[in-house]
This record gives structure tokens, C-alpha cells and sequence, in this order.
């Protein structure tokens, strides 16, 4: 930097006032350093960023003031700065506030005329966002999807871009992964204004099925005494989402591989085609990789789909996530069904860490919803669990035994009345959890029709 | 016996409850005198992480957390699992124990 009078600004930068002056005006938190790291003088603006006051810091190392992530790993003021060049990276501060801050940090020492370090500047800029939304300062997620494990948050980091673009989308993952909440949300994040249609092609037969996507015109076919528009006219300027696409029967396949090239629908028996503007995504909890190998599935299809392939974990592979979604469906059903319910206990805590959760996530939730309906004591205990999770296998075996005193002949115990009502609810959790959340399946198991189980599932309020 | 969980970089509170590669765990019996009976044990983290410290605080039955930083997710979950938390508190570690059984630890306090 070409300097006037070097003479003139250091006359004036030597006057402690000056330098805090200059330090103030400026709009990046700013912190100068002996070699050691000790703190010799911060700006306002490194104060507003991080929460500090000057006062509590000057004189203690960086890191405490700070708290950053790269302070933690491989700062180079903590070990060797070998090559005095400056360093620049991106990390997250931790404020006084408890809230997590992405930065723009960047380190340069200060070299004198014998290249010795003299002192270090630090600089510090909120970059635009980490990879992650704050939902409600509670837990990291994206809409309704919670989690923290690395797989997801680079699934939730990637959303925004995904949603920006109208590329079809193909989301797998095992059954209860939380596929259509995803699909949901990349639409509800696009500024497509049309609706989120959504339809099931495990849950409709063939004949049906093709009528549902592409409708058809009254008289097309027996019983066809009515136009039906189709779900693909219905998404028009939103989004389609198919779910279980490796059911699509191969015909279906070949059509829907023929509107995604021209965007073109024609109802069934109709000579007249409408254009539409609808983004497709797509879901599966089978491998399509397989279904093609297998001949079940076409695979102009699979790479037309598979322009943007999003692959949720499955619970048992996401770590931490599981508490996190523990007590975060602790809390929205203790709201929901106004329980005292606080806590899981120990027991409680180890069965689930160990249990392997085949249904995910749906499970996790069904589950924790079924105890907190059925918890009487602010501690959800083994007890309260369905039936299903105490008799499978991989049960821990270093349970502590229950403390409550075994039932003493002649002392009477008042359980706790239940209701027709409780019973049925229980039963058709029980069902749900058992076949994963597919109420065909668990309407079978009931012996109930699907109406049936649909009509008592929406007087229960259950989703 | 009360057990106190408190991240560690060598002698000083670590400055994240989420990064601490080092933990000490101090077990107080208050029965003998005001300060009371006090083992201590230090445990090294392989990969630290907020999660690996919720599970230790399970496992050792830890009742309070003196730390430096720890996120308002973080601090949350562990108070609603009826933990108390004390943070934002920094220095090296004997004071601020000592602080903390002479029941004049609080949090924000700094004891460089």
C-alpha cells in the first residue's frame, strides 16, 4: 500500500484513542494479537459479532474470547506458523448468546523488517448463512425435518439450490426415512406458486392409477361417468411428487418417460392435449438400480429421473440424530396431548439407542407417541412401550432392574382405567408401527377395511 | 455425591462444551465439610462431539456442567433433562471448581 506521510500516521496511530477510533469505524470485527494469542485490543464491531465486552477479554487468549471451531483444530497461533502467509477459512463462533455464528475469519501476522512475527490481526465477517436453517433455536433442521448428523445437514445445506431449479428429483431412502416431507419442503422452499400434488403408486391398481396421473374424458371407459382431471393437471405450475415410483407399472413408465420429454398430457380417450408446467420428483424405497437390472423398471426412465438423487439415512445410521428426534417428539407430543411426560428413563434410553428402528423414523415417532399416550408419570418407563419393541430382538441386556416395588399380595394397585376408545387408538398404533405406516397393510392386520382404519385414524387424530 | 462434568483444554475450561478433547469429572461427597470429599478423573475424547459428552453425562450420572461455550440447543436439551448447566464461565479449572463448591459460581464470570 502506497503511503504519504508514514511518519504523520504513525504519530497519529500511536495515540491509544486514535487506534480505537480507526479499529470502531471499521465494519469487520477486528482483534490484534501478541504471538501467543493474547488479546490486546478488539473493535465494537468484534463485540457485536461475538457478544464480548472488551473489558472481560483483553489480556486472555483468542480462543477463549472467540470460541471458534478453527481455534479448536488447527490454528496456526496455537501451533507452528510456518510460512507467515495469511490464512482465510470459514467457521463458526459460539456467542455469549449460546448461538452459532458462521464467519469469515482470516488470520495475517504481523512480520517486522527480520521476518520475525510481531503480533497477529484477526478479522472476522459473518459469511451469509451456515449450511444449516434454525428452526426455532431448538433444533437444526429444515422445515419439519430434524437432524444434525453429517449426512443430513448436507442434505439440508443443498435444499435451497434444489428448489431453485425445475430438474426432476428422485429422493430414496428406506420406508419412514422422511422422503415426502423433503419433497414437500424443496417445493414449499421453490417459487413455483402452483400446489404440491402428491400421488402413491403402491396405493392404486394399474387401470387406476393411469387415469389418477393423466385423467380422462367422461365415457373413456366403463364407468368413466365423469372427466377426471389428473394429478399431472392438477400440480400445473407445482409440483408432482411420485412416490413409490418402482411400483409404476411399465407402461406407465413409457408414458410418463414421454410427457417429462414434451410436457404434454393427454387424458385417456381424449384427442386433445394440454401442456402443463409441473416439476416432477420422484420417490423410492426400493433400489431402481435393481428394479432395471431386473427388467421392472426402464432406465431412461431412472436417468431422466435421476437428474438431482437425494438418499436420506436410515435412523440407525444417523447417531446423534436419534436423540435429538427423541426429544424432539417428546416435546410436540407432550404439547399436543397436554402431558406432564419429561422424560425418558434410562432403560428407556438404552432400548432405544440399541433397538435398530426398521420403520425409522415414522417408527421412532409412532412410538414415542404411543408412550406418551400411555405414560401416566412424568418418566416415560419400559412399561409404557408397545408390546412389539420388549419382545423383538436385540433387546440390551444391561437394563437396570425397575425400582418400583413388585406387587405385594392383598395390596391393591389401582391401574389406571382404560377406555374402548385407548384401546382402539392403541391397537391401530400398534398396527401402524408393525407395518411400517402403511395403512393398507395395517388395515389388514386390524381386519378393518382402509376407510375404516382411515375414518378412526382421522377421530383420533392420528396423522 | 454430586458429579460435575467439565470440558478441559490442559488446565484451563475448554472454550466449547462441543470440541473439548479432554473432560474432568469430579465426584463430591459434602458429608466431611463444606467443601466436602472430591475424586477426580479425567477422560480423553477420541471424537469430541456434543452427543459423545450427553452420553458420558449419562453414563457417569453427571448432575451439573460448568463450561465455557456450549449452543442454546445444547444447553436446552440438557436442562430439560434436569441438568444443571453453568456457562459462559471461563478461566482455569481450581478456581472455578472451588468457586462452584463455595456456592459462589455463576454464570458469565471469567477468572483470568
Amino acid at each position: 500500500m502506497p503511503i504519504a506521510d508514514l511518519s504523520a500516521i504513525i504519530h497519529g496511530l500511536t495515540d491509544t484513542k486514535a487506534l480505537a477510533t480507526l479499529l470502531d469505524a471499521l465494519p469487520l470485527g477486528i482483534a490484534i494479537m501478541d504471538t501467543r494469542g493474547k488479546l490486546l485490543a478488539i473493535n465494537s464491531a468484534y463485540e457485536k459479532i461475538t457478544g464480548v465486552q472488551r473489558k472481560d477479554v483483553l489480556g486472555i487468549k483468542c480462543l477463549h474470547a472467540l470460541r471458534c471451531d478453527f481455534c479448536m483444530k488447527n490454528c496456526p497461533i496455537m501451533t507452528d506458523w510456518e510460512n507467515h502467509d495469511p490464512k482465510t477459512v470459514e467457521a463458526n463462533i459460539l456467542t455469549r448468546n449460546r448461538e452459532k455464528v458462521f464467519v469469515n475469519l482470516t488470520l495475517s501476522p504481523l512480520v517486522d523488517d527480520t521476518t520475525t512475527i510481531q503480533g497477529v490481526i484477526e478479522t472476522i465477517t459473518p459469511s451469509s448463512g451456515g449450511p444449516l436453517d434454525e428452526v426455532s433455536g431448538h433444533v437444526l433442521g429444515l422445515g419439519e425435518l430434524v437432524g444434525r448428523s453429517p449426512q443430513v445437514r448436507k442434505i439440508f445445506a443443498m435444499t435451497p439450490s434444489i428448489a431453485q431449479t425445475d430438474s426432476p428429483v428422485l429422493i430414496t431412502g428406506e420406508t419412514g426415512t422422511g422422503k415426502d416431507m423433503l419433497a414437500e419442503e424443496i417445493h414449499n422452499e421453490s417459487d413455483r406458486d402452483g400446489p404440491f400434488v402428491k400421488v402413491n403408486c403402491g396405493a392404486l391398481p394399474p387401470p387406476l392409477l393411469e387415469s389418477e396421473l393423466f385423467g380422462h374424458i367422461k365415457n373413456a371407459f366403463p364407468g368413466a361417468d365423469q372427466a377426471k382431471q389428473g394429478r399431472l393437471r392438477m400440480a400445473h405450475g407445482g409440483t408432482l411428487f411420485i412416490t413409490e415410483i418402482g411400483d409404476l407399472p411399465l407402461s406407465l413408465q413409457t408414458k410418463l418417460l414421454a410427457y417429462m420429454d414434451n410436457h404434454v398430457v393427454r387424458p385417456m380417450g381424449s384427442t386433445k392435449s394440454v401442456r402443463t408446467d409441473v416439476r416432477l420428483m420422484a420417490a423410492s424405497n426400493t433400489n431402481l438400480d435393481d428394479a432395471v437390472r431386473n427388467k421392472t423398471f426402464r432406465q431412461d426412465l431412472l436417468y431422466r429421473l435421476n437428474v438431482i438423487r437425494l438418499h436420506l439415512p436410515p435412523l440407525r445410521e444417523r447417531g446423534e440424530d436419534l436423540l435429538l428426534l427423541q426429544d424432539h417428539f417428546l416435546r410436540m407430543f407432550q404439547l399436543r396431548y397436554k402431558k406432564k411426560v419429561e422424560r425418558f428413563s434410562k432403560n428407556v434410553d438404552k432400548l432405544l439407542k440399541s433397538y435398530t428402528f426398521p420403520g425409522n423414523i415414522r417408527e421412532l415417532r409412532n412410538l414415542i407417541e404411543y408412550a406418551v399416550n400411555f405414560c401416566d408419570t412424568p418418566v416415560i418407563r419400559m412399561r409404557h412401550l408397545p408390546g412389539y419393541i420388549l419382545h423383538g430382538h436385540g433387546l440390551p441386556t444391561n437394563l437396570t432392574p425397575s425400582t418400583q416395588r413388585p406387587d405385594i399380595p392383598g395390596e391393591v394397585r389401582s391401574a389406571p382405567p382404560e377406555r374402548w376408545e385407548d384401546v382402539q387408538r392403541k391397537m391401530i398404533l400398534d398396527a401402524l408401527v408393525k407395518t411400517g405406516g402403511r395403512k393398507q397393510q395395517a388395515a389388514e392386520l386390524l381386519g378393518w377395511g382402509r376407510s375404516t382404519l382411515w375414518r378412526k385414524m382421522k377421530h383420533f387424530g392420528i396423522e | 455425591m454430586e458429579k460435575i462434568l467439565i470440558p478441559l483444554i490442559g488446565n484451563e475450561l475448554a472454550p466449547r462444551f462441543d470440541m473439548a478433547l479432554e473432560v474432568l469429572i469430579v465426584s463430591v461427597t459434602r458429608e466431611t465439610s463444606a467443601m466436602g470429599k472430591i475424586d477426580e478423573k479425567i477422560v480423553i475424547l477420541d471424537a469430541p462431539s456434543s452427543e459423545t459428552m450427553y452420553r458420558m453425562v449419562m453414563s457417569e450420572s453427571v448432575k451439573t456442567i460448568l463450561c465455557a461455550g456450549i449452543e442454546k440447543e445444547i444447553y436446552d436439551f440438557l436442562r430439560r433433562k434436569r441438568l444443571r448447566v453453568i456457562d459462559n464461565v471461563c478461566g482455569p479449572v481450581d478456581p472455578v471448581l472451588e468457586a462452584y463448591l463455595m456456592g459462589t459460581l455463576t454464570e458469565g464470570q471469567s477468572y483470568y
